[in-house]
């Protein structure tokens, strides 16, 4: 057969390639963006003095980042903790044990649950939460890391179910067949076999969990008291995120910097975490 | 596919056809103080001047004159004089109105009146329970604005305490810490009176309470002013020339009232340019 | 059956019982929520606070301008992020002539996927705000989600095009249909179910997002006229439902309003999944007669 060359083939062609190479642009151009912006921070701070100071005081150009960074990883650690492990037996429970009705109802709710948007959750953290942790625990504000931890086990909780669920039923039935005819029972076939079988999707629903914790920025505002004060479980503790949101309106000068090099070491860490999922998805 | 790319063209079309009209937007941003301030301003001035949209976002003093700088916004609004640095970069400042900024305490709370010297020490973290200032024993929550407002700014330097305010809480916003204060009865804050609504006790300073006379007067001790901030104003707009005129202007005044500050008082040659 | 020792059992029903519970508990927190936000919200959710704005000087609060800011992201976001995303689905399912390009691309899209959304507000007050001159504004925050939502277009739309069955690509090109042809009659109408699910997709993230418009949209409550002016399009800023739902929260302290925005948005979300299950299940049924 013999082509034509046809001005509209070639032109389609190539404005497809061009979609295509947008993606690439585009985390390129925020790539490039984050790190020229964010470096002359690190430069003009110094690296350690930057990542390890303990103080974060702009009016005295002290620019410590050590309390955000550690209030982001203890949020996302106890945000994990505590979601996690409801999240999994959830998950669970859906792909194996629920009836097929109840899991109709059940899956579509955790969809719901997934799609209310963040500063809902913050509302209800913000007016209901902090509040109630201020009195169980007699602080003179509620408003903490502790708060800001319950939130964001709330809101990973939908994304662990829905990745640990795919991963659940992708488990081979002759796996669980073959268990189950050796005499183990429904729930120890799930948690000896089906679960250590999906343990590269567990894990990646656990990650996608840290990611989402870390990144979240509107909910943790609204009810972790935002103050650059090292992390304590009843302490006002500001994030990377939320350092970030809170100050960048106006700052100017260094503290301006500042802010851009914590963008970029919240890149950094999201980056890590990216590059954990997709060696834990291509493994499987 | 074709009938949503008609649609656009469709809209396309219809967006180019309604213009022409004496239309404008003028983009404000900054004090969270200004709020009530400047949304009665806007809306008096939508009363007169259809088809212009002015916009307000409330992001805090230094943000708004920040963002007329880098160019993020046509008015900044401050709620804090101009420092040095801002006016070598190109910031410009009109007065708008004078504000007090009230200390907020939940309506429970016994206290009724502190001197400037206890509100300090409150403030700086020295007392730390309410029974020394003659409150029942509670610990003393103290409720600050962050590191850019305004408010802040002009409650420390009042006080002789830059950068030494020990703060329980730092909140981004003027509601935000009425909110709280109105919530937690071991609260202390501090507000601009303009915002300042129900849910919360205005506590008396040195025996004088914030009303009109007492700030025009200069009775009431913590005073500071609302400004206009621009970049230079040969790049504005008509619109925002216009709004700005309006704003400094004798019409203004029962609007600037209405939202709870008080207008400067008027000198003979007129109101200040640039203070 | 083998006998099951006492032991054994109890454990089976101590395991069975977590299981039950965790699902009950999500359950529960779901119910919780929306019922706390229906409960504070509904009262004030009137016909006067949805079709008014809100006055200072008459002390009065109204959401018509945040629901018209939102229509105004949604709808243009939509426009940007629609031609590209299924533009580039289309290059990597029916053209990608190397797999290492198209494995850069989909990578590329992976990366974007998992970027929070404060920092492509930053990028985007940097790049369009700033950079371009836009200001804080509707505009500038439609751009930046565009950006945001590009890889959930990009995604569902190819996951769609990879159930079109085989045969019809060949049928078209046996016919000597060219390939842009054959995508634009035969490919993109059977992928059109999973392209509408992108977009509701993208439609869910952009009315529920608020970080990355904080720093590009502005957060302003007056009424906007758009379609007046190019300059109206192009330099109208303020706040979303969502950033609104954040400023009457957070900054001024009126949970009414706030919780009425949130009944809205719930409601919203509801919507938008359920459209989101219709449109996907078609695409399901698809996928299963291919693999069968």
């Amino acid at each position: 057969m013999r082509r034509r060359f046809h001005p509209a083939e070639a032109g389609m062609r190539i404005a497809f390639l061009l979609c295509g190479l947008v993606a690439i642009a585009f985390v390129l151009v925020i790539t490039l963006y984050l790190i020229l912006a964010g470096l002359p921070g690190f430069g003009h701070i110094g690296f350690w003095d930057f990542l390890l100071g303990r103080v974060w005081d702009p009016a005295a150009g002290r620019f410590g980042i050590l309390p955000f960074l550690l209030a982001s990883l203890y949020g996302a650690a106890g945000a994990i903790l505590l979601g996690a492990p409801v999240g999994l037996l959830c998950a669970v429970f859906l792909a194996k044990l629920a009836p097929p009705r109840l899991a109709a109802v059940l899956r579509p709710a955790v969809e719901v649950l997934a799609g209310i948007p963040s500063v809902v959750y913050g509302l209800v953290g913000m007016l209901v939460l902090v509040p109630a942790v201020r009195r169980w625990f007699r602080l003179p504000d509620g408003a903490s890391l502790f708060a800001a931890i319950v939130v964001l086990a709330v809101m990973l909780l939908p994304s662990v179910i829905r990745v640990a669920e795919t991963a659940l039923r992708a488990v081979p039935p002759e796996y669980e067949a073959a268990s189950l005819a050796l005499g183990a029972t429904e729930i120890e076939t799930v948690f000896r076999v089906s679960l250590p079988a999906a343990s590269s999707g567990v894990a990646a629903a656990v990650i996608l969990g840290v990611g989402r914790a870390l990144g979240e920025a509107m909910a943790v505002l609204m009810v972790a008291g935002n103050g650059a004060n090292m992390p304590g479980l009843f302490r006002s503790v500001r994030f990377l995120t939320t350092a970030v949101a809170g100050e960048m309106a106006y700052a100017a000068g260094l503290q301006r910097e500042a802010l851009f090099s914590i963008a970029l070491v919240l890149f950094v860490f999201i980056l890590l975490i990216n590059g954990a999922l997709a060696a834990l998805l291509k493994g499987r | 596919m074709r009938r949503i790319l008609s649609l656009l063209l469709c809209l396309l079309a219809l967006s180019a056809c309604a213009s022409g009209g004496g239309a404008g937007v003028v983009n404000t941003n900054g004090s969270t103080s200004m709020e009530r301030v400047v949304g009665a301003l806007i809306e008096a001035y939508g009363m007169e001047h259809t088809g212009v949209t002015i916009n307000y976002s409330g992001t805090g003093s230094s943000a708004g004159i920040q963002g007329v700088l880098e160019g993020m916004c046509d008015i900044g609004l401050s709620s804090r004089a101009l420092r040095p640095e801002e006016e070598d970069q190109g910031a410009r400042a009109r007065l708008l109105a004078l504000d007090a900024l009230a200390v907020l305490v939940h309506p429970d709370n016994p206290v009724e009146t502190l001197r400037v010297e206890e509100l300090a020490a409150l403030a700086s973290g020295q007392v730390s329970g309410w029974g020394q200032v003659g409150g029942v024993q509670a610990p003393v929550a103290f409720i600050g604005r962050e590191a850019g407002s305004g408010t802040r700014t002009a409650f420390e330097e009042v006080l002789g305490l830059e950068g030494a305010c020990a703060y329980t809480n730092e909140l981004t916003s003027t509601g935000d810490v009425i909110a709280n204060v109105s919530s937690n009865p071991n609260a202390i804050g501090y507000a601009s009176l303009a915002a300042v609504g129900e849910g919360v006790k205005v506590l008396a300073i040195d025996g004088v309470h914030p009303s009109e006379e007492a700030i025009q007067a200069g009775e009431y001790p913590i005073c500071r002013s609302f400004y206009l901030v621009t970049a230079g104003e040969e790049g504005l707009s008509p619109a925002a020339r216009d709004f700005l005129d309006y704003a400094q202007g004798p019409g203004a005044e029962p609007y600037l009232r209405a939202a709870g500050a008080v207008p400067p008082a008027r000198s003979a040659s007129g109101r200040e340019g640039y203070p | 059956m083998v006998p099951h020792s006492a032991r054994r059992r109890m454990r089976d029903g101590l395991l069975r019982g977590m299981l039950w519970l965790s699902g009950g508990l999500v359950a529960a927190l779901l119910a919780a929520v929306a019922g706390y936000v229906l409960f504070r919200g509904l009262p004030h959710l009137t016909w006067e606070l949805l079709t008014t704005q809100t006055s200072v000087l008459r002390d009065t609060r109204g959401i018509w301008p945040n629901l018209g800011n939102t229509l105004y992201v949604v709808g243009v976001s939509l426009a940007l992020v629609l031609p590209l995303g299924v533009g580039a689905a289309v290059y990597l399912t029916e053209y990608a002539p190397s797999r290492r390009l198209a494995g850069a691309i989909e990578f590329a899209a992976g990366t974007l996927a998992g970027i929070p959304s404060i920092l492509y507000g930053l990028v985007g007050m940097l790049v369009f705000c700033q950079l371009w001159g836009l200001q804080a504004s509707l505009l500038a925050g439609s751009l930046t989600l565009a950006v945001m939502t590009f890889p959930t277009v990009l995604r569902t739309t190819q996951e769609s095009l990879k159930t079109v069955p085989q045969s019809y690509r060949e049928g078209a090109l046996g016919l000597g249909s060219g390939k842009w042809r054959m995508i634009r009659t035969v490919v993109l109408p059977a992928a059109a179910d999973g392209i509408v699910t992108g977009c509701i997709l993208a439609v869910g993230r952009v009315v529920g997002e608020s970080a990355a418009l904080l720093f590009t949209a502005g957060m302003g409550m007056s009424l906007n006229h758009v379609f007046a002016s190019w300059e109206n399009f192009s330099r109208s800023s303020g706040a979303t439902l969502t950033v609104a739902l954040y400023v009457y929260a957070k900054e001024r302290a009126d949970f009414d309003t706030a919780f009425a925005i949130a009944v809205l948005l719930l409601g919203l979300t509801l919507v938008l999944n359920g459209a989101a299950r219709l449109a996907g299940r078609s695409i399901r049924q698809r996928g299963g007669e291919r693999r069968e």
